[in-house]
């Protein structure tokens, strides 16, 4: 375990070094959200959404922004990256096991998003009085299980990729699948049925987190026939454990 | 002891055979060199020995265990300092020797490493800033912060400047010193003759040559050559009733006497007492250089050129 423990401390360190992906991944969706939140017409209240701000109800998906870009764009281009300069090959030569490397990275690629949405959710309630979770055991269970589905997909890349930019090719191209998904790019309450359904089954979950976080926001982006939440749960653990077996049974040195 | 045996191993990648039949022994605290063309099967061959690579058949035993069926305690023991390997841009030289010393069970003291070579002073830089040559010892130094009782180096001081070469050249008899048996691979003949104990020269994947770089020498060219003037006149008879002597040249009053054994010293004893003084006096010295391209066939590469390859 203190071997463990000493490779997520160097991976902590070689993360902050890094200062894009601490901007990109960690600083970016409070600051999104900031940025949005002091346009008028999203602070509004509505009373088709039973009076709540469209800010309200987009909150989460900036949540999930952090989240998207750390567990399929950062983590898959640093494993990548390892491979492609040898540095996977050069560990593969050590007693180190290689479950220690990625049980490392993901460690780290998980507490850096704790930290992004501790910080998202503090600045979005101190600045724009947006209300923390409202079932914070629950969110907190959404959160965790629907961020192990997305590193679940990223870890499969990671497994894979040959080289940086061939990770960062997958990534882009998923990053903007599962944003869509995750309402960055048309808000949920505007999307038709089939869509919203198909985007309770894509990680990170959005509708799950949604609901946790607050309830009125849930029932407005929540489907006719949606799923229960805790079988959005259940299906983000599925995800996540196929995930990391294909990723285990799949993943190369070189 | 012997801390290494290679037999008969065998390697294709597809239909290209990468190793054919390779064999060698290498004794506890022993230089062992590998030489040989590019391409030969030197990489693949300490590939297979460090686990990253299974052989197609023959065996090898590291310290008596198999590199792939004890994978675990083979690790433990050996070190490795490969090509195409290297390490987060972003990591300091501390943090990796410290990282790297929390993988085995009983580590070498990594500050004591980083004294040895001569990497305190940039403990707290980035791999990525380091210089060539200071990657390299930091590489040397991961090799050897498991506290291995074998270290594989493969192509050391490709990329170094002559100073740094010579450096680390100390350096390598330094950790040998420790009674670390050590493997070598290099391309450079210099490199071979000063640091081996023994050599294998590896040509088309199988071993061509095993012996003592003094071996390797005389056993690719047992002709040597001896030059000079005179100073007064000598009759080519003195000479050439000499057992070693197998011919005498004269051109322009410069003497080429060619033969075996130990001809310098019979020619020297015959010009003395001939009363005849030799001056501009030259021996032929052949090198391993010359060895090399009598067993492959081929000249080897210069470190100039592949320092300009590698910049």
């Amino acid at each position: 375990m203190p071997a463990l423990l000493k490779m997520v401390k160097v991976e902590t360190r070689l993360f902050l070094r890094d200062s894009a992906t601490v901007m990109f991944g960690v600083l970016f969706p409070a600051g999104l959200l900031l940025v949005l939140g002091s346009i008028p017409a999203l602070k509004e209240s509505s009373p088709e959404t039973g009076g709540l701000r469209s800010i309200d109800i987009w909150a989460p998906t900036a949540l999930v922004f952090g989240m998207v870009m750390i567990a399929v764009q950062h983590v898959p281009a640093v494993i990548a990256t390892y491979r492609e300069r040898g540095i996977l090959r050069r560990l593969s030569t050590t007693p180190a096991p290689p479950r220690r490397v990625l049980l490392a990275q993901m460690i780290v690629a998980f507490a850096s998003v704790v930290v992004s949405a501790a910080l998202m959710i503090f600045l979005a309630w101190a600045v724009l009085d947006i209300a923390p979770p409202e079932r914070p055991l629950e969110f907190l269970a959404a959160f965790v299980v629907g961020y192990a589905a997305l590193l679940g997909i990223g870890m499969i890349s990671a497994a894979v990729a040959r080289t940086s930019s061939a990770a960062n090719q997958i990534g882009t191209l998923l990053f903007v699948a599962l944003m869509f998904f995750g309402g960055a790019f048309l808000p949920r309450t505007l999307m038709p049925d089939v869509l919203r359904e198909a985007g309770e089954s894509v990680p990170p979950g959005l509708q799950a987190l949604t609901a946790a976080w607050s309830a009125e926001a849930g029932e407005i982006t929540a489907t006719a026939g949606g799923r229960p939440f805790w079988l959005q749960i259940a299906i983000m653990a599925g995800i996540a454990v196929a995930g990391s077996a294909i990723a285990a049974k799949l993943f190369r040195w070189e | 002891m012997t801390a290494l045996e290679v037999r008969n191993l065998h390697k294709r990648y597809g239909r290209q055979i990468a190793v054919d039949d390779v064999s060698f022994t290498v004794e506890e605290g022993e230089i062992f060199g590998i030489i040989g063309p590019n391409g030969a099967g030197k990489t693949t061959t300490v590939e297979s020995i460090a686990g990253l690579r299974t052989p197609d058949s023959g065996s090898i035993r590291v310290l008596g265990l198999d590199p792939i069926k004890d994978r675990a305690e083979v690790r433990e023991r050996l070190g490795v300092q490969l090509q195409e390997s290297s390490f987060p841009d972003a990591i300091k030289v501390a943090e990796a020797l410290d990282l790297y010393s929390s993988f085995y069970r009983d580590p070498a003291d990594w500050r004591e490493l980083m004294e040895l070579l001569g990497l305190t002073e940039k403990r707290d830089t980035r791999y990525k800033a380091l210089s060539g040559g200071q990657k390299q010892r930091l590489s040397i130094a991961l090799a050897l912060v498991g506290g291995p009782r074998i270290a594989i180096l493969d192509e050391l001081t490709t990329g170094l400047d002559p100073q740094a070469r010579r450096d680390t050249w100390s350096l390598i008899e330094r950790v040998r010193d420790t009674g670390v048996t050590i493997l070598l691979v290099t391309h450079f003949m210099d490199e071979a003759e000063r640091l081996s104990d023994r050599i294998a020269v590896i040509d088309g994947g199988r071993v061509a040559a095993v012996d003592t770089p003094a071996g390797l020498i005389a056993r690719s060219s047992p002709v040597q050559q001896v030059r000079f003037r005179v100073s007064q006149p000598l009759d080519t008879s003195v000479l050439t009733r000499l057992p070693d002597v197998t011919d005498v040249e004269i051109t322009e009053g410069r003497w080429l006497v060619t033969g075996r054994g130990q001809l310098l010293s019979s020619v020297a004893g015959a010009l003395a007492r001939a009363q005849v003084v030799a001056e501009d006096l030259r021996v032929d010295q052949r090198n391993l250089d010359d060895a090399f391209v009598a067993f492959t066939g081929r000249a080897p590469q210069s470190p100039e050129s592949s320092e300009r390859k590698g910049a």
